[in-house]
């Protein structure tokens, strides 16, 4: 039996009421119902306030660079399918300087989870304008309000075809525990963004602010997350708050399973010493 | 060793390429020993292009300086080539389309032949290029008979027609030239190669790839660029049959990220690329470097900077491999000097890169890269799979998580073992953040100090092939100094300068870095002056060695930089400039 103990690590980092610990909790928590055991899980995680998950998970992790997890996780996954791969990272890590990773992992299809703390702006670097903050969001970077128009992650997610798209809020852990399971098990590329309040630097998108705006499409009885238009119309001009299980699309094939001749064993697991008669048959090639 | 030197030009997308494909590969399947190089742009039609053979009955490693036969399809084939033509060299024009005129005066025989009408009453016009070699064939005299299992080789899978109509706008030509001309240039009697010598064609790219696999990577994570593309067709050919996969990343950054997340969980995996794609992945070389993950990264380097010369070839990026990257890692940046070390370097990357938990940057380049060659085979014996220090399992039986040390810092030779994830008890987390013995994030000064220390023991010492090849007369007062691909036309220039009496050893870098130091020393022994021929205009690797080695004073360059491949005229004139008068005529 897994428990949250196996996930036992040192205490976390983060600010007293930072909203990443939440996320932390889901994702352990989500481990342990799903009984995946932490020695075949990898996080990997990129760089920010966000990006320390990999340490405080208690998995194997990878805490790779600023924007970069998702190449990382997609190649984890690829050279050993047996492992449980999650991305983690910021808004900054995810939809600035790893935007084009982002937008390609959905394409490809690898069978991972990418989970971002989305907290509006930059933590670790001590509150600059991130990729998500809302137009007149005042930060260091943004003395006079920000002008730039914010990425919308999910419509881009359902744009892109993303075969599993959603969104939780780190205060409350329950559902987002659920999203990130059902990610998890989803085959193929699962894309969760969080409200992950940072309550040093964002005094605008707080728990508060979430706790009386969120939309909760799970509540819903009538919407359909498998129906994609339906799914960007419901998201367009209030994807800021709602939460849920958006969209899921479970007849795409993986990377792997669509890829001509990719192995059924974990490559990592092969041996892959070629004999001498392979070798030669090879080299006939050249003739 | 005789030879002779074969051109086709004509415009980019007027079949150049298979032209030259066809010729080169029939000349190798006969048995000689072919070497060719491309000249191209970086567009899809129109400019000037052409394609090399040199047809040898004995081992090449250059395309040569001087070509035999020119088949030239427009007026600026004629321009652009004239002056490498020999002393009564034959150019055959395309009478159908142009009337040839000299550039200036030279004894070169200045043919026409209606090599477009004759393709026309074949098949159609695109078969002027098998008439060319039909013409070619008649200068050569060899029966046109002889092409037949490379024209069936091309077209047969299109169908017996096309075979034949090949074959007869190929006799056609053949038949046309010795109808209305005498001039000759027969190819050298067929050589007889050694009892047991395998008679491959292959580029350098290919040799890559191959030794990827062999070298057991089955994971490639790249970009397209020239000149490195065809490592991943070739790749993308034989991963399949051995369960390897390839990755066409969406930028280099992410192809070497993804090289190292695939190292990282135990797979062996691998980025190629060029200057520009190498550029991009100067961040995550140091993440290779301070997590300890190993990756190999082939950079197939043409001229830079920038976009530079995307066709051309240099030897620019030695700095940047050596350096490449903020702040200090260990790397092992490998130099092979021929397409069977193209080979065997980088199937042994893999095991470099596993023993030292490091990056291991193998510099390719577009000459070597994509001219195809005749070679005896490759050295398949002595591939070997060494996956370096891997925890085993009982290592980690009961201890509590955390425990294992993936960054121990006591161990003497700094190499401490890895886990892979999946393995019970061993998990931790990699990072390009400075940590702790456990991996975990720490800004202390102390353990700082430690783990750089211990980082820095991994190669310390680093002992492995010497790194440097001696060829020539161990006495020589006269030296050559080149890496990488020169290697070949740096052992015609020392015959070539042998004959004029002057002796000369040729030295030659297949690693700089670690900086084979000792060998560079004992290579040494005995020279006054030593020539330093790269592909670079700043003369990078004779400040390595002054760097390294000293020498102030025994050094001089010869640089080549315009994009061209160097030329044996080039470095024997540059020698006569360098070595001093007194000893070149002692
Ligand atoms: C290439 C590079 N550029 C800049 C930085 C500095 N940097 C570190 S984290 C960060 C932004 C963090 O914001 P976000 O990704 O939203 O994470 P958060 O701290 O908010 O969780 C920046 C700019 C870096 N580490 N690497
Ligand atoms: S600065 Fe913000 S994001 Fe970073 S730890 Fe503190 S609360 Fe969390
Ligand atoms: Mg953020």
């Amino acid at each position: 039996m897994i428990t949250m103990k196996d996930f036992k690590t040192e205490k976390a980092t983060w600010c007293p009421g930072c909203g990443d610990f939440g996320v932390l909790n889901a994702l352990q928590k989500a481990a342990v119902d799903l009984g995946i055991h932490p020695d075949d899980i990898v996080v990997v995680s990129g760089i920010g306030c966000s990006g320390k998950i990999s340490q405080h998970f208690g998995s194997y992790g990878f805490h790779s660079l600023h924007g970069r997890s998702l190449p990382v996780a997609q190649a984890v996954k690829l050279a050993n399918k047996d492992l449980t791969v999650i991305a983690a990272g910021g808004d900054g890590d995810g939809f600035g300087i790893g935007m084009g990773h982002f937008i390609h992992a959905m394409r490809r299809n690898v069978d991972i989870t990418y989970v971002v703390m989305d907290n509006h702006i930059y933590g670790l670097t001590t509150g600059q304008a991130s990729p998500t903050s809302d137009v007149g969001f005042n930060t260091k970077t943004s003395p006079y309000g920000t002008v730039e128009a914010p990425i919308h992650p999910i419509q881009l997610a359902l744009a892109q075809e993303c075969g599993f798209v959603a969104q939780g809020f780190s205060g409350n852990i329950k559902q987002l525990t659920q999203l990130i399971e059902k990610a998890i098990w989803h085959k193929g590329f699962s894309f969760v963004n969080v409200f992950s309040p940072c309550v040093t630097f964002n005094k605008v998108n707080t728990y508060d602010f979430y706790k009386h705006e969120l939309v909760n499409l799970d509540d819903d009885d009538t919407y359909d997350p498998h129906d994609r238009s339906a799914a960007l119309a419901r998201v367009t001009g209030r994807e800021n708050v709602v939460v849920g299980l958006i969209y899921e699309d479970t007849t795409r094939s993986s990377f792997e399973d669509a890829t001509y001749g990719f192995p059924e064993e974990a490559i990592a697991k092969r041996d892959w010493a070629l004999s001498r008669e392979e070798l030669a048959e090879l080299a006939a090639t050249f003739r | 060793m005789k030879d002779i030197g074969w051109k086709v030009g004509g415009k980019q997308g007027e079949g150049i390429d298979s032209t030259g494909e066809i010729y080169a590969l029939a000349m190798h399947r006969l048995g000689y020993f072919v070497f060719t190089y491309r000249h191209f742009m970086s567009l899809i039609k129109g400019g000037h292009t052409n394609y090399k053979i040199r047809v040898a009955d004995d081992m090449v490693r250059h395309h040569g300086d001087d070509t035999h036969v020119l088949i030239a399809f427009d007026q600026a084939t004629v321009d652009h080539n004239w002056g490498e033509l020999v002393d009564g060299a034959i150019v055959i024009y395309d009478q159908s389309s142009f009337q040839a005129t000299p550039p200036t005066a030279a004894n070169v025989h200045l043919f026409g032949v209606p090599l477009t009408d004759i393709a026309r009453e074949t098949g159609g016009p695109i078969m002027k290029n098998m008439v060319a070699i039909g013409v070619t064939a008649a200068i050569n005299e060899i029966s046109p008979e002889e092409f037949r299992p490379i024209v069936e080789d091309k077209f047969s899978r299109k169908g017996q027609k096309v075979v034949d109509s090949n074959m007869e706008a190929l006799r056609r030509g053949h038949a046309y030239y010795q109808e209305h001309f005498q001039v000759h240039f027969p190819v050298p009697a067929k050589p007889v190669l050694a009892a047991g010598a395998d008679h491959l064609y292959a580029s350098g790219n290919q040799a890559t790839a191959f030794g990827a696999l062999a070298g057991g990577c089955r994971v490639l994570a790249a970009y397209p660029i020239t000149p490195a593309t065809e490592i991943m067709y070739w790749v993308l050919k034989y991963f399949p049959k051995y369960g390897g996969v390839v990755l066409q990343a969406e930028d280099e950054i992410s192809a070497i990220n993804m090289a190292i997340g695939a190292n990282f969980a135990g797979a062996r995996a691998m980025t190629s690329t060029s200057g520009p794609g190498f550029s991009l992945m100067m961040e995550a070389l140091g993440l290779a470097g301070m997590s300890e993950t190993p990756v190999v990264i082939v950079d197939v380097q043409r001229s830079g900077p920038s976009t530079g010369l995307p066709t051309k070839t240099e030897q620019s990026d030695l700095n940047e491999a050596l350096y490449g990257t903020h702040g200090e890692i260990q790397r092992i940046v490998l130099t092979p000097r021929t397409v069977e070390e193209c080979f065997l370097f980088v199937a042994d990357a893999f095991n470099l890169a596993e023993r030292y938990q490091c990056p291991v940057i193998v510099l390719s380049d577009l000459y070597l890269g994509m001219s195809y060659q005749s070679i005896a085979g490759f050295p398949l014996d002595r591939v070997r799979i060494d996956r370096g220090k891997l925890v085993a399992d009982a290592d980690l039986v009961g201890l509590s998580p955390f425990q294992y040390q993936r960054y121990d810092p006591s161990v003497p030779d700094g190499i401490s073992p890895r886990a892979l994830p999946g393995q019970p008890n061993g998990r931790y987390t990699a990072l390009g953040n400075e940590h702790n013995g456990i991996g975990l994030e720490v800004e202390d000064l102390e353990t700082r100090v430690v783990q750089v220390d211990k980082r820095a023991r991994k190669l310390s010492g680093f002992k492995h092939e010497s790194g440097v090849s001696v060829d020539g007369d161990a006495n020589a007062r006269f030296a050559f100094i080149g890496f990488g691909s020169t290697y070949g036309v740096l052992e015609e220039a020392r015959a070539r300068l042998a004959a004029e009496g002057v002796i000369v050893k040729h030295i030659h870098f297949s690693r700089v870095g670690p900086f084979p130091t000792e060998p560079l020393h004992e290579a040494m022994a005995g020279v006054d002056r030593a020539l330093v021929v790269e592909l670079n205009s700043t003369g990078q690797l004779a400040s390595l060695i002054r760097q390294h080695a000293g020498y102030h004073d025994k050094l001089a360059s010869c640089l080549k930089y315009n994009g061209d491949p160097i030329l044996c005229k080039e470095i024997i004139s540059r020698s006569h400039e360098v070595f001093p008068a007194e000893v070149l005529n002692a």
